[in-house]
């Protein structure tokens, strides 16, 4: 468990932070996969391409020094494709994760700390939510809805808040039971006051830890997801639904759907390096 | 006794679960999609038609009553009518489950063979390069997304070397029926077919691999920290001056309480296998459950997503509570305190 410093002293967190060579990998590539998805416009060599645009002459163009990932089978270049991909990917865990954390922070907080019905009834909707893949939940009502990109996240977000409610809800068993949870109590502190001011600020570290991982894996569903067919409609790119279309190709155009294959590995494993060297940092062990 | 009654409670919080399950797949499947009839049906059938098949489907009913044939149908173990296949769903589900149970199965075993080893491997030689290879391996393949993995050893294995099947589960053609278990591996040695475990095996071989890699990294990884956790107990330090042997320690007192936490979290996995069994079985053209359901989904089968999403739940919370009485046979501690350490 973290205690009360991890987050004060910034100075000093950095430094730990930025001798630890994983994690600073891990930061550069959040952070240059986040800049990339936003001036996508910008920084593409051929931002037309990420529509719905044809150019037969130039289909199936391995890797070059003109186009860095090969061209795809109607001839647009992969990279720029690539890299306005990210954004859905990147918008999708963003989504998910905003409606996911907070909600399921708030959840722990009143299970953990009220227990009684609250906690039975929180925690068992938890374990419902435990067993349905997240997969198999997205698909599911992107079937009976259409097959969006926004009802996908809601059906992700909608099971994905019970796994930082299982975290915070830990947590918070352990902190009420300290003195000064008992001190706050014994001064008159309202309810609201004791878990947003006193027993909040001592879950945060554990709850960025483990909603940097998620970020990554949230993106794996999503790609998982458009791979299926259910993801963002084209001719938006998609990272899964490029590795899709381009594993028609394989062998012979491996290009075509290993580069955004290794693209989306390349964003996870990002934030999972990240969140590998925040719990480093803020030392809490048990948070995945 | 203590363990009995624990099991009890699981298994009576087991069933509330499985009913808040139902309920969460029956808002999905009939509130949420406004008229299921005319979903099936398409926009150019006629208003009777719709009525009719709402009648039939009982679409008609307030909605308690709807939930009410919905789960007693589930009571009797009846899924309802297949638009798609014409069939009813326990059929379709009957004949394709064994597929999706063989595949994750034989996934579990592969993780679980190279996962558990390469924790304590790990842990054995902490912070030197046999740690440091795991924990990488541990982190690459729970980023790898899972159709990536299976792409990358269909065009390996299948195409560049030429060694393994790439898809199905048997060579076409083969004349084999699976009736008793309807696992191939089982049947083939329950029948002495041995040729049809070795066809089988080597079909299963690729897509188990894929869909193991990101669990196996995920057992080394929970191996790992719970062995160094129990290396640090009194009674590791205490065996250690008594001058118990290194392997008799590693293995008797070290391994046995360390593999409770990998135990309990391979139930938990079983839900993003069942995930990635999705993906995984479309890629190697698996004729699993999964298959059938992706093929609902995109035809919008209701009965058929109900099942399907439905049996992947049952399947779930079966698989662990065998798992607590699994955890509790390896540690005693459980067993007779009646609850996880």
């Amino acid at each position: 468990m973290s205690d009360l410093t991890a987050l004060s002293n910034s100075y000093q967190n950095w430094y730990r932070f930025s001798r630890n060579p994983t994690a600073v990998i891990g930061l550069i590539i959040v952070v240059v996969s986040i800049l990339a998805a936003i001036l996508a416009p910008h920084i593409t060599p051929y931002p037309d391409h990420a529509g719905a645009f044809v150019d037969f002459r130039n289909r199936h163009q391995p890797p070059s020094w003109d186009h860095w990932f090969g061209t795809d089978n109607v001839g647009r270049d992969i990279l720029t494709r690539v890299i306005f991909g990210l954004r859905v990917s990147l918008l999708l865990a963003f989504v998910v994760l905003i409606i996911a954390v907070p909600f399921g922070t708030i959840m722990g907080l009143l299970a953990g700390y009220f227990g009684g019905w609250t906690e039975i009834v929180i925690m068992r909707l938890t374990d419902i939510a435990l067993a349905l893949p997240p997969l198999i939940m997205a698909l599911a009502v992107a079937a009976v809805l259409e097959p969006s990109l926004m009802n996908a996240m809601l059906a992700i977000a909608s099971l994905w808040w019970t796994w930082h409610t299982r975290l915070v809800y830990s947590m918070v068993r352990q902190i009420r039971a300290l003195e000064y949870v008992e001190a706050a109590e014994t001064l008159g502190a309202s309810k609201f006051h004791i878990l947003f001011r006193e027993i909040l600020p001592n879950c945060v570290s554990a709850i960025a830890v483990k909603t940097s991982l998620d970020a990554g894996f949230v993106i794996l569903v999503g790609a998982s997801l458009s791979f299926l067919g259910l993801g963002i409609q084209p001719p938006t790119p998609d990272l899964g639904t490029m590795v899709a279309d381009g594993a028609q190709g394989l062998p012979d155009y491996w290009w075509e759907s290993m580069l955004p294959g290794v693209s989306i590995l390349f964003v996870a494993l990002g934030f999972n390096l990240l969140g590998d060297g925040l719990r480093d940092l803020f030392d809490v062990e048990d948070v995945r | 006794m203590e363990f009995l009654a624990f099991l009890a409670r699981r298994l009576a919080w087991s069933l509330l679960v499985l009913v808040g399950l139902s309920v969460v797949i029956f808002v999905i499947a009939r509130v949420v999609p406004g008229d299921p009839a005319r979903m099936a049906l398409g926009p150019r059938a006629s208003a009777e038609q719709v009525t009719e098949l709402q009648e039939k489907l009982g679409l008609n009913l307030p909605l308690y009553q709807q939930y009410g044939l919905f789960i007693g149908g589930l009571a009797r173990g009846e899924l309802g009518q297949s638009l798609l296949t014409e069939r009813s769903v326990n059929e379709d589900i009957r004949t394709t489950f064994p597929a999706t149970l063989e595949l994750v199965l034989t996934t579990v075993f592969i993780a679980f063979l190279f996962g558990v080893p390469l924790g304590v491997a790990a842990a054995r030689w902490k912070d030197s390069w046999p740690d440091n290879l795991v924990r990488a391996f541990a982190i690459v393949a729970a980023v790898m997304p899972t159709f990536f993995i299976a792409l990358l050893l269909q065009v390996l294995a299948g195409y560049v070397l030429q060694i393994l099947p790439t898809t199905g589960r048997l060579p076409t053609g083969t004349d084999f029926e699976a009736n008793i278990t309807g696992l191939l591996i089982v049947d083939g040695l329950l029948k002495g077919q041995f040729n049809i475990v070795f066809e089988a095996m080597r079909h299963l071989l690729l897509p188990a691999l894929a869909l193991s890699l990101a669990t196996m990294g995920q057992m080394a990884r929970i191996t790992r920290a719970s062995m160094i956790d129990v290396s640090r107990q009194d009674y590791m330090e205490a065996a250690r001056a008594f001058g118990v042997p290194d392997r008799i320690r590693l293995f008797k007192y070290q391994l046995r309480p360390a593999f409770v936490p990998p135990l309990t979290i391979m139930g938990l996995e079983f839900a993003s296998l069942i995930g990635g069994a999705f993906v995984v079985e479309l890629i190697f053209s698996w004729p699993g459950m999964a298959a059938y359901g992706i093929r609902a989904i995109t035809q919008k089968d209701l009965n058929a997503i109900m099942g399907v999403v439905m049996v992947s739940g049952v399947f779930f919370v079966l698989v662990n509570l065998l798992i607590d009485v699994l955890v509790g046979l390896v540690d005693p501690r459980i067993r007779i305190r009646g609850r996880r350490a």
